[in-house]
């Protein structure tokens, strides 16, 4: 059986700021950080958005792409790490809200940035052992950085669904492979507000190490070489380090051009592979092959081969907004709306 | 308001769902059971289905002074919305400038947090309109 993405909504929240203005009220050289970081806008979620609106967006318009009834799919899981509630999934709002209620599996996954396509495999399991028709994956984030922070620089709001089965497949997966350490480059405690990560530790043993060998395990599994790929979405904290990591593995610029995002809208945590996923999947062609490799902090990496079908040619992509169409879509704001969006300023209660 | 009282109409605010009367055709929002036209003809004929989610801007106002829920999106526009079904129904517009907003504005529904019970309390999720 040909297990593969049926259907993909995206969703970006429309406010941006720049790491100018991050950086002039907090006495640091904004235009470095965005050079070093190669990130001139981050995305930011308007007062009344979070990961179960964004969801739910990205959801909708995945439904609306393909005639598949909502009542068919048989589980669907959200990842994340800023779901609203400690306790009450996600999920179950966006199944209530898809109209996929009440015969179905929910559940909210967590693994740092790559939770979104932790729900992929899970679908991809459930759905080729025949225990379900369709299955949803979906990896959306509303990431804050501390205040002054270098993460504040970065951590941004969006995210991507799939929806995953057998039948009318637009970009089949030929398979998947995970590469998993306990390696604490990033995390946060239950009620701390904002993460904690460990410096110049996040780079060579945490990203580099993790998302080089998930790609090279991939790729010896699937017998393929970079060459053989179409497109490549890596996992994209800033825009430097998937940039760098696509050379070292034998990428081309232009490979990861469609799917490297980061530099317009920030870093969107789980929604980041999904994101850059669908961003390719809105130009792919019949016969394009797709790499993705997905990192989460902590430390894992899932790496995806896709090849996109026939089937692709009469999807309806026009029924949903593009990445591209979203990224455009937008609204730039200072530092102190900013703030009072993301409630770093401290209100009476009754506010949102 | 009180948890239960929201949840009972989640359908209605996630999915604008809506009653269509079995006999005279009118569509009520939100649902209700019996038609306001054909009162107890309509018994047992009143259909659920789910609005389209598009329709234009009826009447509009913007609001400087917000309830306390509000206080962060302020000023923020408020909206009568006649659906693409004839039903009107008021709601937040947003993604919109105040001064951008016309009269006759083609507009669709999306899902946002509409309110909570205090930062421990029920989140509650429901309709708010944006340009197209
Ligand atoms: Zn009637």
């Amino acid at each position: 059986m040909d297990v593969g993405i049926v259907s993909y909504g995206a969703y970006i929240p429309r406010f941006r700021i720049t790491p100018q203005d991050i950086g002039r009220v907090w006495g640091s050289d904004g235009d470095a950080m965005s050079k070093g970081l190669m990130i001139y806008s981050k995305s930011v979620p308007a007062p009344d958005e979070d990961v179960v609106t964004i969801s739910v967006e990205a959801a909708r318009s995945m439904m609306r792409r393909c005639d598949v009834s909502p009542k068919d799919i048989g589980a669907l899981y959200v990842g994340s790490e800023s779901h609203p509630y400690a306790v009450k999934p996600t999920g179950t709002i966006v199944a209530e809200a898809i109209g996929a209620s009440p015969n179905l599996t929910v559940a909210d996954l967590e693994f740092a940035c790559k939770a979104g396509t932790a729900g992929i495999q899970m679908c991809m399991g459930l759905v080729g052992s025949g225990m379900i028709k369709y299955g949803v994956a979906i990896g959306a984030d509303t990431s804050q950085g501390a205040p002054g922070d270098p993460l504040e620089f970065s951590a941004s709001a969006g995210g991507g669904a799939y929806l995953i089965g057998s039948e009318k497949v637009i970009a089949k997966i030929n398979g998947t492979y995970s590469y998993t350490t306990d390696t604490p480059d990033f995390w946060r405690r239950e009620g701390e507000p904002y993460p904690s990560h460990g410096g110049r530790f996040t780079g060579e043993p945490a990203y580099f190490k993790h998302v080089t060998s998930c790609a090279k395990g991939t790729m010896d599994r699937m017998g393929t070489k970079p060459t053989d790929y179409t497109h490549a979405v890596f996992h994209q904290p800033n825009g430097k380090f998937p940039t760098r990591v696509a050379k070292m593995l034998g990428f081309s610029d232009e490979q990861i051009k469609l799917g490297l995002l980061t530099p317009y809208i920030g870093n969107t945590y789980s929604g980041a592979v999904p994101l850059g996923l669908a961003s390719v999947l809105d130009h792919a062609r019949p016969g394009d092959r797709i790499f993705a490799v997905a990192y989460g902090s902590g430390a894992g990496c899932d790496g995806f081969d896709i090849t996109v079908t026939d089937e692709i040619a009469s999807y309806r992509r026009d029924a949903g907004p593009t990445v591209a169409q979203m990224i455009e879509r937008k609204k730039m704001i200072d530092y102190a709306t900013y703030a009072k969006y993301r409630g770093k300023i401290r209100m009476k209660e009754g506010g949102q | 308001m009180t948890t239960a009282r929201f949840w009972r109409d989640n359908q209605t605010r996630y999915n604008l769902m809506a009653t269509r009367c079995g006999n005279c055709g009118k569509v009520t929002f939100p649902p209700r059971n019996v038609c306001p036209v054909c009162h107890r003809k309509s018994m047992g004929k009143m259909k659920r289905f789910q609005l389209n989610g598009e329709g234009e801007v009826y009447s509009f106002t913007v609001v400087h002074e917000a309830p306390s829920a509000f206080e962060m999106q302020k000023p923020y526009v408020l909206a009568m919305i006649r659906m693409d079904e004839g039903v009107m129904l008021t709601a937040q517009l947003i993604d919109v400038e105040a001064a951008d907003v016309k009269i006759g504005m083609k507009v669709k529904a999306t899902i946002r947090k509409i309110g909570e019970e205090g930062p421990g309390g029920i989140i509650h999720y429901g309709y708010k309109f944006t340009p197209f």
